[in-house]
C-alpha cells in the first residue's frame, strides 16, 4: 500500500520554526472566508445606519436616524406619559385632601422623595435633618408653617427669592451693623432670649434685656418670643436654632440679622412636583 | 495486521438500539405498579385538595403562590423570609438520596424516579396497543406502513400525547388554584405562561418517555455518575450469581449437561430490561436496579424447579462470601451499617429541628430599621426623638390591630405615626410598613446619652401574641 503523502508534504509550511515545531501553512476554509467577506460588508452598510464616520464638526448621522439622546428622549416621554394621569390627579386635588387617598399619598411620598433627592438636599440634606441656616425638616418647628397648605407656598415662591414677587420676605434689622443697638444693649437681649428657652446666661442682664426685647423685638417675635410665621420670625422659646443657640451665635444673629434664601421652585417643578414634594416633607415627621 | 485508520475505528455516534420490554410478573414488577399509582396519583390529585383557610387565603392545599410569594402546604403557609424551610427540605432530601443510595443503591432510579415512572407507564401504553414484545418487535422490523401498523402508531401516539398532556397540565395546577385555571385553560383564557409551561412539559414528557427512555438515564442523566461515589460493597445493587450460574446452557438434554449451571440461557432477563442490558455481565452503568429481571429469572427458576435468587438483590461483597460457601446473607444486614445509621440519624436530625422552627414560630412577627439619616431629632421643646422603621407582619387570613410598645427604658415614650394610639391595624396575609416614633424627654438619660437599647414589642390584641426586637435609641451624645 503506498503511503499516504503526510499534511506537511501536501500542505506545505509556513517556513516557521520554533524549536523545530512548525506551522503548517493550511489555507482558510471556504466557509470561513466568506462569512469574513460577509461580515466587512455587513459593517460598511452599518456603518451608514448608524452614526459612525467623524466629519469636521459631528459624525455622519446614519440613515437609521438613530440617536443615543433621541432614546433617551423617547424614554423620558413614555415615562412622563404613563405619569401622567396621576400628576394631573395630583396637581389638580385639594393640598388638604391628598393625604386621605392612599393612592395618591403613596405616588406623592414616592414621587416627592426623588424631587427631594435631586433638588432639595443640597441644602437640607439627603434625611432632610438640614445644617446650620437649612431648617430641619423632621422636627416641629416651622418659620413658615407646617401645614400642607403652607408647605406648599414655601416651595413654590421661596423664601427671600429675588424671582418671585410672591415670595416669603421678612426683614431682621441688623441691629449691631447699622447700630440700632448700643454693644452693651445687644449683650443684655441675648441675655434674654437666652432665658426664654432656659439655656444658661447671665441672669443680672436679663431684667434690662427684657426692655429691649419689649421695645425693639417683640414686634415680629412676638412679646413672649413665641414668633410669628406670618413673619417667619422664629420661635425663641424653644429649644430649635436655625444657626446655633450659643451666645456667640445670638449676638451674631442680632448684629448683622440672618437672610436665608430658597429658591422659588414654581420656576422650575411642575405643580405636581411641587405639591408631591410638599406631601413627602409634610410626612417626615413634623407636618401640621 | 494493517494499520487501521483512525477515523474509521472510533465513531463517537451510536445509533439507539430499540427496545422492547417483555411483559414480566412478580413481586418487584407488582411493588413499581403499587408504586407508580401512588406516585402518579399523588401527582395528578394534590392540586385538587381544598383546604380552608378563611375568605381571604386561597383553599388549594398545595399551591405554591409566585405572584403573592407564597407557598402553602395544608396548615403550613411559609412566607419568602422562612426560605430556610425549603433549604431545610433540600437538605433532608439530599441526605435521604445520601441514605438511600448507600444502603440500596439506585432505588431512586429504579423505582421513584419520574423518568422511570413514566417511561414504565409509556411502555404499558404500548403494550396494551401493539400487543407484548414479540409483537411490538414484528410491527418495527415491517417496513411497509399498511393500515394496521399507521392505525397502532396512532393509537399509541395520541395515548401518549394525552398523558403528557395531562402531567404537563397537573404541574401548572400547583402554581394556581386549579378549578379556575382549568376553566380558563380550556377557555384560552389562561396566561401565557401556563400554556408555554404545559407545552414544554407536554413535548418533553412525549419525547422522553416514548422515545427518549433508556437515553436519558444513560446520557444525560447525572446521577448515574454521581451514586457511584456514593456507593460501597455494602450497597444493595443486583447480581447474576455466576457461582451458581455458569456454565449457562440450553441443552438440558445434551450430552455433559450435569456440568451446567443454573442457568438456562433462555434470555429472559434480557428480554424484560427496560435498559436493554444482560445483567449476566456484571455491573453496568445502565443498570437502573429495577428488579424485573429477578421476577423473569425467579418465574423461570420456579418453572424448571431450582432455587429462586439465580440474579438478585444483593451486595458486592456477596460474592467472595457465597463463592467460599456461606448461606446467602440477609440484605438488612447490609443495610443497617454506621454509614446508613450515621445519614439516617442526621436525616431526623435536621427533620426534627424543622418541625420545631415550625412550631415555635410566630403568627406575628417585626422588624425594625432605625432610620439612621439623622441618627436623632431635636424637637422644640427639647426632647430628642428617633425613627424607626417598622414592617408589621400579619400571617393571619384577616385583619389584626397590632399594638406597639416598648421596655427598656422608663423615659422613652412609643409614638405611631398618623395616629393618637398605639395601635394600628395590619391588613390579613400581608408586611405593612408602620413608622414609629421613640421620643425621650429633654435632659432625660436617654436624651443625653450616646445610646439607649431598648426592645419594640407588639402584640396581636386579638390573640395576644406577641413578637418583639431589639434596637437601639441614640441620644445627643450620639
Amino acid at each position: 500500500m503506498a503511503k499516504k503523502p503526510t499534511q506537511k508534504e501536501e500542505i506545505g509550511t509556513t517556513g516557521h520554526s520554533w524549536d523545530g515545531i512548525e506551522e503548517l501553512n493550511t489555507p482558510l476554509p471556504r466557509w470561513w472566508l466568506w462569512t469574513f467577506y460577509a461580515c466587512i460588508a455587513v459593517a460598511f452598510v452599518y456603518s451608514l445606519a448608524y452614526p459612525a464616520w467623524p466629519g469636521i464638526h459631528k459624525a455622519s448621522a446614519g440613515f437609521m436616524g438613530w440617536s443615543t439622546r433621541g432614546d433617551v428622549a423617547a424614554e423620558i416621554a413614555a415615562h412622563e406619559a404613563q405619569l401622567g394621569p396621576i400628576n394631573e390627579k395630583l396637581a389638580s386635588a385639594e393640598l388638604t385632601e391628598i393625604a386621605g387617598d392612599p393612592e395618591l399619598q403613596g405616588y406623592a411620598v414616592s414621587a416627592g422623595a426623588a424631587v427631594f433627592k435631586t433638588w432639595c438636599a443640597q441644602c437640607h440634606g439627603s434625611g432632610a435633618a438640614g445644617a446650620k441656616g437649612y431648617p430641619n425638616l423632621l422636627d416641629d418647628d416651622w418659620l413658615w408653617g407646617g401645614d400642607i397648605e403652607a408647605i406648599h407656598q414655601t416651595i413654590s415662591f421661596g423664601v427671600r427669592s429675588e424671582d418671585s414677587e410672591d415670595t416669603r420676605f421678612s426683614q431682621m434689622p441688623a441691629f449691631g451693623r447699622d447700630e440700632l443697638l448700643e454693644p452693651v444693649q445687644i449683650d443684655q437681649v441675648v441675655n434674654y432670649v437666652m432665658s426664654l428657652s432656659g439655656d444658661p446666661m447671665d441672669a443680672s442682664m436679663v431684667a434690662d434685656g427684657a426692655v429691649v426685647f419689649e421695645e425693639n423685638c417683640a414686634a415680629c417675635h412676638a412679646e413672649d418670643g413665641t414668633g410669628d410665621i406670618y413673619q417667619g420670625a422664629p420661635n425663641l422659646t424653644d429649644a430649635i436654632w436655625l444657626y446655633g443657640g450659643d451666645f456667640d451665635t445670638i449676638k451674631e444673629t442680632v448684629t448683622n440679622a440672618r437672610y436665608g434664601v430658597m429658591p422659588n421652585w414654581n420656576a422650575r417643578l411642575s405643580e405636581a412636583q411641587i405639591r408631591a414634594v410638599a406631601s413627602y416633607v409634610h410626612q417626615l415627621g413634623g407636618g401640621e | 495486521m494493517s494499520q487501521t485508520e483512525p477515523e474509521a475505528s472510533s465513531s463517537l455516534y451510536a445509533a439507539r438500539e430499540p427496545i422492547f420490554p417483555r411483559r414480566v410478573k412478580g413481586k418487584f414488577r407488582s411493588l413499581k405498579w403499587v408504586l407508580m399509582a401512588f406516585m402518579l396519583g399523588i401527582y395528578y390529585l394534590t392540586p385538587w385538595i381544598r383546604w380552608d383557610r378563611g375568605p381571604q387565603l386561597p383553599d388549594q392545599a398545595v399551591l405554591v403562590d409566585l405572584a403573592n410569594r407564597r407557598f402553602f402546604f395544608f396548615w403550613i403557609e411559609i412566607w419568602p423570609h422562612e426560605f430556610y424551610f425549603i433549604a431545610g427540605l433540600l437538605v433532608m432530601a439530599g441526605l435521604g438520596l445520601f441514605l438511600f443510595t448507600s444502603a440500596l443503591g439506585r432505588v431512586w432510579c429504579g423505582y421513584a424516579c419520574p423518568q422511570t415512572v413514566w417511561t414504565d407507564l409509556f411502555i404499558l401504553v404500548e403494550r396494551w396497543i401493539e400487543g407484548d414484545r414479540n409483537a411490538r418487535l414484528r410491527l418495527h422490523r415491517q417496513k411497509k406502513w399498511d393500515f394496521r401498523k399507521a392505525r397502532l402508531r396512532m393509537t399509541k401516539w395520541v395515548s401518549w400525547f394525552l398523558i403528557a398532556l395531562a402531567t404537563g397540565g397537573a404541574w401548572v395546577f400547583y402554581f394556581t388554584d386549579a378549578p379556575t385555571l382549568l376553566v380558563d385553560l380550556v377557555t384560552l383564557n389562561a396566561h401565557p405562561v401556563a400554556y408555554s409551561t404545559m407545552l414544554i412539559l407536554t413535548a418533553t414528557t412525549f419525547l422522553f418517555g416514548g422515545f427518549a427512555r433508556e437515553q436519558i438515564c444513560i446520557y444525560a442523566c447525572p446521577w448515574p455518575r454521581i451514586q457511584a461515589a456514593m456507593m460501597d460493597e455494602d450497597t444493595i445493587t443486583i447480581g447474576y450469581r455466576s457461582w451458581r450460574g455458569e456454565p449457562r446452557g440450553k441443552h438440558r438434554k445434551a450430552e455433559g449437561a450435569e456440568n451446567l449451571g443454573d442457568c438456562i440461557d433462555c434470555m429472559a432477563c434480557v428480554n424484560v430490561c427496560p435498559m436493554g442490558i444482560d445483567i449476566r455481565d456484571g455491573q453496568q452503568l445502565e443498570c437502573i436496579t429495577c428488579g424485573l429481571c429477578i421476577d423473569a429469572c425467579d418465574e423461570m427458576m420456579d418453572k424448571i424447579g431450582k432455587p429462586r435468587g439465580l440474579i438478585d438483590y444483593m451486595a458486592l461483597t456477596d460474592e467472595a462470601s457465597e463463592r467460599s460457601g456461606n448461606p446467602v446473607k440477609n440484605v438488612w444486614k447490609h443495610i443497617l451499617r454506621p454509614r446508613t445509621i450515621m445519614y439516617t440519624t442526621l436525616w431526623s436530625l435536621v427533620g426534627v429541628g424543622l418541625v420545631v422552627a415550625l412550631f415555635i414560630r410566630s403568627d406575628i412577627d417585626l422588624t425594625v430599621a432605625p432610620v439612621r439619616n439623622p441618627t436623632y431629632v431635636t424637637l422644640s421643646d427639647g426632647s430628642i426623638r428617633n425613627t424607626y422603621d417598622v414592617r408589621l407582619r400579619n400571617k393571619h387570613g384577616e385583619d389584626r390591630p397590632f399594638n406597639i410598645s416598648l421596655t427598656g427604658h422608663p423615659a422613652l415614650r412609643v409614638q405611631v405615626e398618623g395616629t393618637p394610639y398605639s395601635s394600628v391595624n395590619v391588613p390579613a396575609d400581608s408586611t405593612y410598613l408602620q413608622r414609629v416614633y421613640v421620643i425621650a424627654p429633654k435632659g432625660s438619660e436617654p436624651a443625653e446619652s450616646e445610646r439607649v437599647e431598648f426592645r419594640l414589642w407588639v402584640e396581636d390584641t386579638a390573640s395576644g401574641d406577641r413578637a418583639y426586637k431589639d434596637t437601639v435609641f441614640n441620644g445627643r451624645a450620639n
